[in-house]
């Protein structure tokens, strides 16, 4: 009984250690893009450089924010690290026609996708929104931060500039 | 003997270990604790029951998801808990257990998930299931789903469950199917071409046994669904028609009317200009998985209200909710970004959204002359489509400019004027049409580098309700970890009580953890999810948040 014990304890916490030591990928996920078509997340690429995934939505302020902040700096950053920024709205049926009007009405030059029933937000266990992933070349997750305060985004360039 | 199957078993562990050590666990977490205060200025106290003042004096929530996912195979559970529940959550939550649990896999193509699903056909008046979590609504179905591509760009859904109340399920059965073809993808001739047409349609049938005594319910009810997205360059169009059989219910009051759902919208937008536009009419659309329930409970579809969703104090507390038994509105929103170097565009450019918004009732006429309109086990009524119905619900100006006047200074300024019946809304039995100005103004102002200061002073101005509100805060925020903010709302222009609501916070961020603590007074208000609005109570209480991930 013992030892039986002790067989599950070991595979129970090889399990754990395991399973936590690893960065994890980037969930393959349906979500739309702007024009509304069926896409799925795996179609996300940047010729193995960095890539930004920030999830907002057209009622959330430091969202808006954040982006705005993140454009002004976009051609900068991409220039000296070759980042791709993706941004991922999770506004529903009330807004969603409304995102590429406000998005281009930003002036911003992200990539856009639609997350209407925020499967891909559940899929990375998205609390509230502004959230934002950092992946690396194997689109493995290196990096995640949620809220943001004016400066934010300094701190996610000096993780872009580590990779 | 015993041995050898000691020796299988911890084989078969450090097997299963392996196995698993290429998949990934991932999660989250959320808790929210509170204790209240009695507040004799808000009425908020043990001696008065009706304010809501809980004798437990401490509530707490909290819920985590755990979910590992291995190649094509995913599980998840989710526990919550509601010892007892915050104030202004629905008071079907309490007690804890496990709420959530789901198996998906993915092979040759078939997508099968079993246990708890969320999911959305079309623009969802036909069927959403979903959740926010921090409004206690979650409609999530438990049965079975599959999802099947059968050529390029056609996409087939199906599902069977029935739907969370709380820690129950509903009685009624939901039965949904939904297709929908990418022309441009499925037929090779139409793959360059520059117009992107996506056809949709969805049947959705629910299943609740008849025990009425008096009336012949229906006890399978049936909706149909049919949908198009046109993309052409720079423009989008999408429509969605939903019809729905009899279906008496308490909502309805028992009528028997077909019930019709249209939304269309259109928008036309390039790099630094977008315009977009929207019309809908909800006719008898609430549509629940059993008939006898109200509030935010069961329901199958989403009728989306076609407002502006604000964010500023003021500007929440008349906030529009679809009204589910028939409405019909219009939408349109502008947005422009002044370019750098023109007279208003400045050194980096002016950004402009302005937005428009109107709801009325649908037009109703009484099937004959001796039966008054919405009378129980009748048709209910006869409407004209065409036809906008005498009474106002809702309308809404608003307009917001937001300029950068050099690398420390922003300045956002927003106008809005709104137009608010509120007998119909929210049944306010005395206050009638409710009109309202708003003007905000938000300044951001870096102190230095990862140290800004925002603040923002807002005022409502009516003659109605409780009268004119003024509102003032000041945030501090230390990238990327702390914020300090303290803010204050104040009701100067009530006649019965002129009270204010002031609040302390400070938070803590790392990575994707968040700590989050504030003292203060919450003003009594309207939430509105899912086409249903709620009461908040007011209170007085010091609350802690913590969020984490990973």
């Amino acid at each position: 009984m013992k030892r039986l014990l002790f067989s599950l304890i070991l595979s129970a916490t090889s399990f754990v250690c395991l399973a936590q030591e690893k960065a994890n990928p980037f969930p393959s996920i349906d979500i739309k893009s702007i024009e509304g078509k069926l896409v799925n997340t795996d179609i996300f690429e940047n010729n193995n450089q960095p890539i930004v995934v920030s999830f907002w939505a057209t009622w959330c302020k430091p969202c808006a924010k954040e982006l705005d902040a993140i454009s002004e700096v976009y051609e900068e950053w991409k220039e000296e690290t070759g980042v791709k920024v993706i941004a991922i709205s999770i506004d529903d049926t009330r807004n969603a026609a409304k995102v590429a009007p406000y998005a281009n009405g930003k002036d911003w030059p992200f990539e856009i996708y639609l997350d209407s029933n925020s499967d891909l937000k559940r899929a990375l266990n998205v609390n509230a929104i502004p959230h934002t992933f950092l992946l690396n070349a194997n689109k493995e997750i290196v990096w995640q931060h949620t809220s943001y305060f004016d400066g934010d985004e300094e701190e996610l360039y000096e993780e872009i500039l580590k990779l | 003997m015993k041995n050898l199957l000691y020796g299988l078993l911890l084989c078969s562990g450090s097997l299963l270990a392996q196995g698993i050590q290429n998949g990934q666990l991932s999660g989250n977490f959320q808790s929210d604790f509170q204790i209240y205060v009695e507040d004799d200025a808000l009425d908020f106290n043990l001696q008065n029951p009706s304010s809501g003042f809980p004798s437990e004096r401490f509530l707490a929530n909290g819920f985590a998801n755990i979910t590992y996912t291995k190649d094509n195979f995913s599980t998840g559970i989710r526990y919550e808990s509601y010892q007892n529940a915050l104030l202004g959550y629905p008071s079907g939550y309490k007690g804890e257990g496990i709420t959530y649990r789901y198996a998906q896999f993915n092979k040759d193509g078939l997508d099968v998930t079993v246990g708890n699903f969320y999911e959305q056909f079309g623009s969802g008046m036909i069927l959403r299931a979903y959740e926010e979590r921090n409004l206690g609504y979650d409609n999530a179905f438990d049965g079975i789903r599959l999802k099947y591509s059968p050529l390029k760009g056609v996409y087939l859904k199906s599902l069977v469950g029935r739907q969370r109340l709380f820690f129950e399920k509903g009685e009624g059965l939901v039965r949904a199917i939904d297709g929908e073809i990418s022309l441009n993808e499925s037929f090779e001739k139409l793959s360059e071409a520059t117009t992107q047409i996506l056809l949709g349609a969805s049947f959705v049938s629910k299943f609740q046994k008849d025990l009425n005594p008096q009336y012949n319910l229906p006890e399978n009810v049936g909706s149909w669904a049919s949908r198009m997205t046109v993309n052409h360059g720079r423009w989008n169009f999408g429509a969605e028609y939903v019809h729905k059989y009899n279906d008496p219910s308490a909502v309805n009051n028992y009528i028997y009317k077909n019930g019709d759902a249209f939304l269309m919208s259109g928008s036309y937008s390039k790099r630094g200009f977008g315009v977009s536009v929207a019309a809908k009419r909800i006719d008898n659309m609430d549509f629940r998985s059993e008939r006898d329930q109200n509030l935010q409970n069961l329901i199958i579809n989403y009728l989306p209200a076609l407002t502006k969703q604000h964010a500023y104090a003021l500007a929440t507390i008349y906030p529009y909710g679809t009204i589910t038994t028939g409405e019909m509105g219009l939408q349109a929103e502008l947005n422009y970004k002044f370019k750098k170097g023109t007279f208003l565009g400045g050194r980096y450019g002016m950004g402009l959204i302005a937005n428009f918004s109107n709801v009325y009732a649908i037009d109703k006429q009484a099937v004959d002359s001796n039966t008054p309109i919405d009378s129980t086990g009748t048709l209910g009524y006869t409407s004209d489509v065409f036809k906008v119905g005498d009474e106002k619900y809702f309308q809404e100006f608003s307009v917001e400019l937001s300029k950068k006047v050099n690398r420390k200074l922003k300045f956002v300024g927003t106008y809005i004027n709104t137009e608010y019946n509120s007998a119909a809304i929210v049944g306010y039995k005395y206050h009638g049409m409710i009109y309202s100005n708003i003007v905000v103004l938000e300044t951001q102002y870096k102190i230095k580098s990862k140290h800004s200061i925002r603040t923002e002073f807002q005022h409502l101005s009516t003659k109605q309700h409780e009268g004119n509100w003024l509102m003032g805060l000041a945030e501090y925020t230390i990238s990327p970890h702390y914020f300090f903010a303290i803010q204050n709302l104040y009701n100067y222009g009530n006649k019965d009580k002129k009270l204010s609501y002031p609040t302390l916070s400070a938070g803590y961020n790392k990575g994707t953890s968040r700590f989050a603590l504030s003292y203060g007074k919450q003003r009594a208000g309207i939430f509105c999810v899912g086409g249903v609005c709620r009461n908040v109570p007011a209170s007085n209480g010091l609350s802690l948040s913590i969020t984490s991930s990973f």
